[in-house]
């Protein structure tokens, strides 16, 4: 029976994907679970899985073109079966897109009941996932992709208890990992006048200078020590704001529109530049990890992210985020929110400068940091003591394991 | 007649007798044990008697006192408690016959004895010893009981329980009733209809004491006005059984008062039949509670012997016993039954109007801290319920706030048992309030209730 090839929607927001390699061949042998095209998301390259088994009998969509999700773009069949009558038009010269619109499985005309062996209409026996209401809501409130879940009901249905219980990556662990607390009325206040004030995520700025001399000599010593990967200032800083957050989880939070959701772990979004634009990779739980891990977190999450090969689940989640504009020589600037977020550190250059210490003028190297706040989450007091702590730890970098 | 069977069930009642039909089903030889009736309790002294004994008194009263509403006059309106019971015990005969052909249709030998256990899977009934190749399951139920220390034995003539309600000729004067579960309720209804003047006695603070409490307050309320005397809360501290009344002493109100009543009917718990079936020497242990101690898969501490019914534990409900039954038999077969949801069965107290539940009560929402809506609808707006002037009661669902999950719905109304199933139904495939209300529901019917009380929930009903 034929398995229709549909365009997948392989992110959360994706609407429309490209293809950019078939790495299947009209005639090939598939197998449930192969790869057979690299589809562009508007977020990263993603992998097109076969959801049957058979020989790739038609490809619709060449490569390059874009269509919409849900769009018929080839047909897996048996060797011999005729499935002449599934799509629009077989591919030829140039490659057929096929409209939004169209029907993949309206047939223009049958030619005998003895050929119809797979009947248009039928869909295809996976394309569906079978699952309870219940189950699709805690999905979605989850950013649970169900198609990741096995169903434990009958017929393989996937109920609510197979979405508690899905190991879905860190996603799935995550879920536990918060605390949903409702607006207080003075909370509901605050959120409603700032966003008539200034629109939709009332942002302000803190920002401080922080002195770097200890940091500088903690990283040399480290680095000294000549053990493979080097440790960078983004590293520590990445390191200083997930332990910061611990301590004022207050700033590791969720605007959720009629909750506030605090995270019991720090998951922080590291702005990358890429070739068209900025994505922000997650560190997971960067509170309990090392430096090192960290470090080689954050390079071999930013290379996939220029070459848009992040899974979705690689890029949400975060609880907060961290923008480092310092290699370009910024000394100072503000960033954007990433909502649900509700902070983002901004982290300059650091720079030799003339500073007033113990009454004597020094030179000290030193780094100024804007800390963005959505302030229906957190207030002013409570960001300013956040960027003190961090600064704190970064002047003191043994507070760190304090 | 061969001695040797697939599975031996020792109890003829709706969990063994349904178990025996799965098995044969799923083509395993198979034999039932009973000592007395095919049907059990249920079918006998239970479930289905006293539900021909409830229609009589529901349309003893429809007759005395909505008739004449209706248009039709009926004049002296005489009532024969004996005569609704020998159409009760018609009624029992029949099903239980028809078990009887049921078991011959599926060819389960049904052997007539007491059993008792034996190790390696054999049951001896009398001088007789059977074999199970593959597994023994014990469904041997519960009875009634009284309760000694207060002297309030069961005597079968001025104490007694239902077993011997359901054979009296005539109503007694006056009956004082001890335990307001679904039984001495269902009781209540039925003798006040027949003239009885009836005592309803509840140790805890309220009747229906399992139910939703709107549940228990909407029926206190309608037993009252029938002139039921209801005595919630209260306890019989002193019981005086003489041939021809009881007298209790009850400390209720903070006071100790006198109910003299010509007959006391037990309503309060029932007891396991464990005794005599020779658990101890196959090495089946029981629980703490009394009944018999199951894993997950209803296997007692004996491999190989499985357990079903009431005596595995409560709920205590002919429809849990009969899926157990169905379960354990899937089991034998080397199937894999789906998991049973004990929280997704529903209760239903079969008294005027009618009590349904299934899942959490309200109390039990706010004791786990759940974060949940209560859409509720009054029959008093139901067109259907004006018609038959059977407004009385309500539906009640209860949905989790964020995801709409029903946790629990009760319904009191004159069709609630029938009326449950569609919420029994949403929650075994995780519907939420919107999938119920989003079903087109006929008009009229009671059932509309319960859409629109899916509405209420979601603040959005039509009809108040």
């Amino acid at each position: 029976m034929a398995t229709k090839i549909v365009m997948e929607a392989l992110s959360p927001t994706m609407e429309e994907g490209t293809v950019v390699k078939w790495h299947k061949s009209e005639g090939d042998t598939v197998k449930s679970g192969e790869t057979l095209a690299e589809v562009e998301t508007d977020k990263a390259i993603m992998e097109l899985i076969a959801r049957g088994d058979g020989v790739l009998r038609r490809i619709f969509t060449g490569e390059g073109i874009a269509v919409d999700v849900g769009s018929l773009i080839g047909v897996i069949g048996s060797a011999d079966e005729d499935v002449s009558n599934i799509g629009p038009t077989p591919v030829g010269d140039s490659p057929a897109t096929p409209s939004p619109t169209e029907t993949p499985s309206a047939p223009s005309q049958t030619t005998g009941s003895d050929t119809a062996i797979d009947h248009p209409t039928v869909q295809p026996s996976d394309g569906r996932v079978k699952a309870s209401p219940l189950a699709r809501r805690l999905a979605t409130e989850r950013g649970l992709d169900l198609a990741n879940v096995s169903g434990s009901g009958p017929g393989g249905r996937i109920v609510k208890r197979d979405v508690i219980s899905a190991p879905v990556g860190v996603t799935g662990a995550m879920a536990a990992e918060y605390e949903d607390v409702p607006l207080s009325q003075i909370r509901k206040t605050i959120a409603r006048r700032l966003v008539q004030s200034i629109g939709p995520i009332p942002h302000f700025f803190l920002t401080t200078e922080i002195d770097m001399v200890n940091v500088t000599e903690a990283r040399a010593s480290l680095n000294a020590m000549g053990d493979g990967q080097k440790i960078s200032f983004n590293d520590i800083i990445l390191k200083v704001v997930a332990e910061t957050l611990i301590r004022h989880p207050d700033c590791n939070a969720w605007w959720q529109d009629d909750h506030i959701r605090y995270f019991r772990d720090a998951h922080i979004s590291v702005a990358v530049a890429i070739d068209d634009g900025l994505i922000t990779p997650v560190v997971r739980s960067a509170n309990h990890k090392t430096l090192r891990q960290i470090g080689q977190e954050v390079r071999e999450l930013a290379s996939r992210a220029k070459d848009k090969r992040l899974r979705p689940d690689e890029y949400t989640g975060g609880t907060f985020s961290v923008s480092n504009l310092g290699m370009f020589g910024i000394d100072q600037f503000t960033g954007v929110i990433n909502p649900p977020e509700a902070g983002l550190l901004a982290v300059g250059a650091i720079e030799d400068k003339a500073v007033a210490l113990d009454g004597q003028l020094v030179i000290r190297p030193r780094m100024r940091v804007t800390m963005s706040c959505d302030h229906r989450v957190i207030d002013g007091a409570a960001g300013a003591r956040f960027l003190q702590t961090a600064q704190h730890m970064l002047e003191n970098p043994l507070a760190i394991v304090w | 007649m061969s001695k040797t069977f697939d599975v031996l069930i020792l109890g003829g009642g709706p969990a063994g007798y349904v178990c025996a039909i799965r098995c044969a089903q799923l083509g395993l030889e198979t034999a039932v044990i009973e000592r007395e009736k095919l049907g059990g309790v249920c079918v006998n002294v239970g479930c289905i008697p006293s539900k021909a004994l409830l229609h009589s008194a529901k349309l003893a009263h429809v007759i005395q006192h909505d008739a004449k509403r209706f248009g039709i006059n009926v004049g002296n309106v005489n009532l024969d408690f004996g005569a609704a019971i020998k159409h009760s015990r018609q009624v029992s005969d029949q099903n239980s016959k028809g078990v009887g052909f049921l078991m011959k249709k599926h060819k389960v030998t049904v052997i007539t004895g007491t059993g008792s256990l034996q190790t390696n899977k054999k049951i001896q009934v009398g001088s007789d010893v059977y074999t199970a190749k593959q597994a023994v399951v014990i469904a041997t139920g519960t009875r009634v009981k009284g309760i000694a220390p207060l002297g309030l034995d069961i005597n079968k003539t001025t104490v007694i329980s239902s077993d011997e309600a359901l054979f009296l000729d005539q109503a007694p004067e006056s009956l004082a009733i001890i335990g307001a579960g679904a039984v001495g309720v269902e009781f209540a209804d039925i003798f006040n209809a027949f003239g009885t003047e009836v005592t309803l006695i509840e140790a805890l603070p309220r009747i229906l004491p399992n139910d939703d409490e709107d549940a228990s307050r909407t029926i206190n309320r309608v037993y009252k006005k029938r002139g039921i005397t209801i005595m919630a809360g209260a306890r019989v501290t002193k019981a005086a059984v003489s041939a021809k009344s009881v007298t209790l002493e009850i400390e209720y109100n903070g006071k100790q008062q006198v109910v003299k009543a010509d007959k006391v009917l037990m309503a309060a718990g029932r007891a396991v039949n464990t005794e005599g079936l020779g658990l101890d020497s196959v090495g089946i242990q029981l629980a703490d509670s009394g009944f018999i101690k199951v894993d997950n898969n209803l296997q007692t501490t004996a491999p190989g012997y499985y357990c079903i019914g009431d005596v595995a534990g409560p709920p205590m409900l002919a429809h849990k016993g009969s899926r157990e039954g169905v379960f354990v038999a899937e089991l034998i077969a080397g199937r894999q039954p789906h998991p049973i949801k004990y929280d997704n069965i529903p209760s239903v107290t079969y008294c005027h109007p009618e009590v349904a539940g299934i899942g959490l009560t309200e109390e039990q929402c706010k004791q786990q801290k759940k974060d949940y809506v209560v859409g509720k609808f009054p029959m008093t707006a139901n067109g259907r319920a004006r018609a038959t002037n059977e407004t009385e009661g309500f539906v009640k669902i209860i949905r989790d706030k964020k995801y709409g999950e029903i946790l629990g719905a009760h319904i009191v109304a004159s069709q609630a048992s029938e009326m449950i199933h569609e919420l029994a139904v949403a929650r075994e495939n995780e519907y939420t309030v919107e999938e119920v209300e989003l079903a087109v529901h006929a008009h009229p019917t009671m059932s509309e209730a319960v859409a629109e009380a899916a509405l209420d929930s979601l603040g959005r009903v039509m009809h108040t």
